[in-house]
């Protein structure tokens, strides 16, 4: 067994010669209301002209969906994503029964309708704006729905069957939610993170500069990590070294022997759970004259990262690869970031075998900044069912403990982490969660023209303008401390001291189109 | 290297307003007229087309949908006047089968002739009925069938049409017997007869070109065909005649310039095929099975015969068996008939056609899949044309896309973009598989993942029974 070394011993001279000072951002929940005038709420409430003004309203409502700012003659437009709704109706502070005019009227928002899709409903969008907002889960009495989407299946059809109380009583500090990345005893660090999620790849290019800073950040804090997805590392970036992973994938885009020797963690991605077989796609119009720069490409032309590695035919070539980046990098741990082909189980066995640290499975629903549709909604299977295949497979071999297993691709909420993890994976990768939480709407419009319109994902000098970085960070910090607590809350219930104990405990699960009595069925 | 197959293409915007997804209402009252409004910030820049197609208006009859619904404008207004909706003219488009959305694609690649491409994860549901029940296979690191996004213009798409010698018999080196007529299409598709609602004067030629535009074969029916028609030589090869048991044949002369033709499954069809054969030697014959209740076990029956070469089987539109209370879906129908193919041992002397409820192109990748041959195009071609699917085809009811009136070169040309940028996703999905050939993923089904099979693997080994529905 090897024994491990400090980092300074093992770090290569150019690299400590190189390091910058590293940032350090506190774990501090503040509130980040949002940054558009008019927040979509599940309720409207409207003021008719017959309102006299006398304040009986923002005097009885306790969420301050009414307000009367001194000196105006009139009511500002009503917060409409503060009211509750008609469950307010059986409370004593139910504002359109106080009102002495009849004024007011509470209804549902028709333009619910017309925000989210079947994976991220309405609700979802608008709660995890809400744990941005707050850092808590939303309160249950504005009644959303957001522990599953409408998808009819998967995650969406799995409950945890909480026992009417706790085996046994925990408090919340006596619960860890922390994982280990590195579980080879090849002397490299022993990296752990404090929750059992880190920020997927999102490449310079596809989101915005501020988008990947908040991100970044957004781990320091939580001792986690984000990832620079493959477009190259951002001189910007450099304070966050230690939270970063890098990624060098089949366009090789940015990636040099000195950004590979910045990081405690490289990703190898072999291919993309929404375009997987496919390759990368930069669209010519997000291209702009800084992405082209730190790509080393052409202005303005679509950049392919090819499928697959054509360097990789073979689990042996794919351990070259390894030895190589393990060679430069003698810290480094290694992730391999892959798909969910019929053969999955097969692809981890074997990357296990080629040296890798972490084995990340890209489930079919993925996020992405631009994929054919055929491709994001045929190729490859969902998630859910590869993470129990991946994970049996791999106690099969008799190599479970020995590999850290991520999965990604469609996990929305504090509830699909706890949900994977019960299922094998030890952990997961974020990222349309994250930027939900900065605001997007999931239009789908990432990829057209000047890119997000809500300046997310974009690299419009004007578009990426509508959002700075701290707010971003306190957004995505704000988002984590509710999954957190969220995510304590569902391992108290069980009476588990740790999100490790946690891991393929199926038994814990139910289905909703199932029977559930797989003894009788055995 | 032999010359690729490429379909030429061009944009061709379409004649009727775009019928958008969303909209947004705009409750003018108590407007405060920022002089910054938030509606001059519109990144697609709609609130200006808008008012532009305000006032070039001519025809009242359709209004203006075309917001991409990122909500901005909605949550940036000074007083909240706007507010999003979702069109209801789009959210009636179509059934239950041919949803708003495999509409508001199709027109789209009618259009562009590209493969559509969004950003953010699949929205969808988990699953679905039919085709979306199953998912195509990739393949990661260690296959050598696959080249890669650069080896893309290796992979063939071409199928054959007509009975292969199962093996080949040499004298002095070289190969006697006799070889039955072969075809090669350069895609796995048919054109297939227009449904009967569309009976529209110009369908025809416009159908006609973009077989020809193609390279593809489109089905007819003789009596539709203007014979004497100065450009026969031209479109004869790309046109296969469908046969029932009332209809005229067609001159000789006619018939020997095509390669294809289709007769009814009437009861005499081995003398009809026999018939057709002594006429042009060199043609191939298609018996077209109407999938009702018997229609399976017909064409399993029908395939043991020596002389039937080509099966096409036909589901109704929307996929599903013919005249049944409990239908079975055209991708159960066409894995039940391949199967018994296999178990008789004739799979490889009948070319099997399958068509209906082929919406989408994973549909045609899925049903090859499955173990088609082929598969046939009918609706989407129309829908090509801006067609709603209002279902509403009579005498005196306004047309929302006013078929009537195409014009021959916006007609074929639309419908050859469609075809042309289902040819490239076809090619996406088997580039993903790891396919060089359309010819080889007949009745893989190795490389799909069936949702039931998955599910019991996986959440029946966990979870017990699964409910029925």
């Amino acid at each position: 067994m090897v024994q491990e070394r400090k980092i300074e011993e093992i770090l290569p001279a150019n690299t400590l010669r190189t390091r910058v000072p590293q940032a350090e951002v506190p774990r501090e929940i503040k509130p980040a209301p949002s940054r558009f005038r008019n927040e979509i709420g599940k309720y409207v409430v409207h003021r008719s002209s017959e309102c006299i003004r006398c304040g009986k309203c923002a005097e009885v409502c306790p969420y301050g969906v009414h307000v009367f700012k001194p000196g105006y003659k009139y009511f500002a437009s009503p917060k409409n994503h503060l009211c509750i709704g008609p469950a307010c109706e059986k409370t004593d502070h139910y504002c359109v029964a106080s009102c002495p005019k009849g004024a007011l009227k509470v209804a549902d928002n028709p333009m619910t309708e017309g925000l989210g899709d079947y994976r991220w409903t309405a609700d979802m969008i608008m709660a995890t704006w809400k744990m941005a907002q707050t850092g808590d889960v939303p309160p249950e009495e504005y009644g959303l729905q957001y522990q599953c989407g409408d998808s009819g299946g998967g995650f969406d059809r799995l409950m945890f069957k909480f026992p009417d109380k706790p085996p046994v009583e925990l408090d919340e500090d006596q619960i860890d939610t922390s994982i280990e990345l590195n579980k080879r005893n090849d002397g490299r660090p022993k990296i752990k993170i404090d929750v059992p999620w880190y920020g997927g790849g999102m490449s310079f290019g596809s989101v915005s500069n501020v988008t990947q800073l908040s991100k970044a950040s957004a781990a320091v804090a939580w001792n986690t990590f984000t990832c620079t997805g493959e477009g190259g590392y951002m001189e910007r970036m450099r304070p966050y070294d230690d939270h970063v992973i890098t990624q060098v994938a089949t366009g090789l885009f940015g990636v040099r022997e000195e950004t590979i020797q910045r990081v405690p963690i490289v990703e190898f991605k072999y291919a993309q759970g929404a375009k997987p077989g496919l390759g990368g796609h930069l669209l010519g119009d997000k291209n702009t004259v800084s992405v082209a720069r730190m790509r080393e490409a052409v202005l303005g032309i679509s950049l392919f990262s090819p499928f697959p590695f054509h360097s990789v035919y073979s689990i042996e070539d794919h351990m070259k690869h390894i030895d190589w980046i393990k060679h430069i990098n003698k810290r480094a741990l290694i992730a391999s970031k892959v798909s969910t082909p019929t053969d999955v189980d097969m692809v981890a066995v074997g990357s296990y075998a080629a040296g890798t640290h972490i084995v990340h499975i890209d489930g079919g629903y993925g996020g992405t900044g631009a994929a054919p549709n055929i491709a994001k909604k045929n190729i490859a299977m969902p998630i859910e069912y590869a993470i129990d295949k991946v994970h049996g497979f791999l106690e099969a071999e008799g190599v479970r403990d020995e590999i850290t297993l991520i999965a990604s691709g469609g996990i929305r909420t504090a509830h699909d982490i706890a949900k994977a993890i019960a299922l094998g994976a030890d952990g997961v990768v974020v990222g349309t969660s994250e930027l939900v939480a900065l605001g997007c709407v999931r239009c789908t419009r990432c990829e057209s023209g000047r890119g997000c319109p809500r300046g997310i994902a974009t690299t419009d000098p004007v578009l990426s303008k509508k959002m700075d970085i701290e707010w971003g960070t306190q957004r995505i910090i704000n988002l984590y401390n509710a999954w957190h607590k969220e995510l304590i809350g569902i391992l108290q219930k069980f009476g588990l001291s740790s999100v490790g104990q946690l891991r393929g405990r199926t038994d814990l699960l139910m289905h909703l189109d199932y029977s559930n009595d797989v003894e009788a069925k055995r | 290297m032999p010359e690729k197959y490429h379909i030429k293409t061009q944009p061709i915007p379409p004649r009727r307003p775009r019928v958008g997804k969303y909209g947004v209402v705009d409750w003018r009252e108590d407007c405060a007229r920022c002089h910054n409004c938030v509606k001059k910030a519109c990144v697609y820049d709609r609130y200006r087309m808008e008012s532009d197609y305000i006032r070039n208006l001519t025809d009242v009859d359709a209004l203006y949908f075309d917001c991409r619904g990122c909500f901005s404008c909605v949550q940036d207004c000074t007083k909240g006047l706007l507010c999003l909706s979702v069109n209801p003219v789009y959210e009636g488009m179509g059934n239950r089968y041919w949803t708003p959305d495999i509409i508001k694609t199709t027109w789209l690649q009618a259009e562009t002739a590209k493969i559509p491409v969004s950003g953010a994860g699949y929205g969808g549901p988990f699953t679905g009925t039919g085709f979306d029940a199953m998912w195509t296979d990739m393949s990661e690191i260690v296959r050598p069938t696959r080249d890669g996004i650069h080896g893309r213009e290796y992979i063939s798409t071409s199928v054959d049409i007509g009975r292969k010698p199962s093996f080949l018999v040499f004298e002095e080196g070289k190969p006697t017997g006799v070889f039955p007529p072969l075809l090669s299409l350069p895609m796995p598709l048919i054109i297939d007869m227009s449904p009967a609602q569309y009976s529209l004067p110009d369908l025809g030629p416009v159908i006609r070109q973009a077989a020809a535009n193609t390279d593809l074969i489109a089905i007819f029916d003789p009596s539709d065909w203007p014979f004497q028609q100065a450009d026969q030589q031209r479109y004869l090869p790309h046109v296969a005649f469908y046969l029932d048991s009332a209809a005229p044949e067609p001159p000789k002369e006619v018939l020997r310039k095509t390669r294809l033709v289709e007769i009814a499954d009437d009861g005499k069809v081995l003398e009809r095929i026999k018939k057709l054969k002594s006429i042009h030697p060199d043609i191939v014959v298609a018996v077209r099975i109407e999938l009702d209740a018997k229609g399976p076990r017909r064409a399993i029956d029908l395939a043991g015969f020596e002389e039937v070469e080509v099966i096409h089987i036909a589901a109704d539109l929307n996929g599903n068996e013919i005249g049944t209370k409990n239908p079975r879906f055209i991708k159960d129908m066409i894995r039940e008939i391949h199967t018994a193919l296999i178990e008789d041992g004739t799979r490889d002397d009948i070319t099997l056609i399958a068509g209906g409820g082929i919406a989408l192109p994973e549909h045609m990748a899925k049903a090859i899949i499955c173990g088609a041959d082929l598969v046939t195009i009918d609706l989407p071609l129309m829908i090509a044309l801006e067609c709603h699917l209002c279902d509403r085809c009579e005498p005196g009811m306004p047309c929302p896309a006013k078929l009537e009136d195409i014009d021959p070169d916006y007609g074929a040309g639309r419908m050859t973009n469609l075809i042309a940028a289902w040819h490239d996703q076809l090619i996406e999905l088997m580039g993903a598989m790891g396919m060089r050939e359309a010819r080889r993923l007949r009745g893989d089904v190795g490389r799909a993942m069936f949702f039931e099979d998955l599910e019991e693997e996986t959440f029946g080994r966990l979870f017990g029974t699964r409910k029925k529905n």
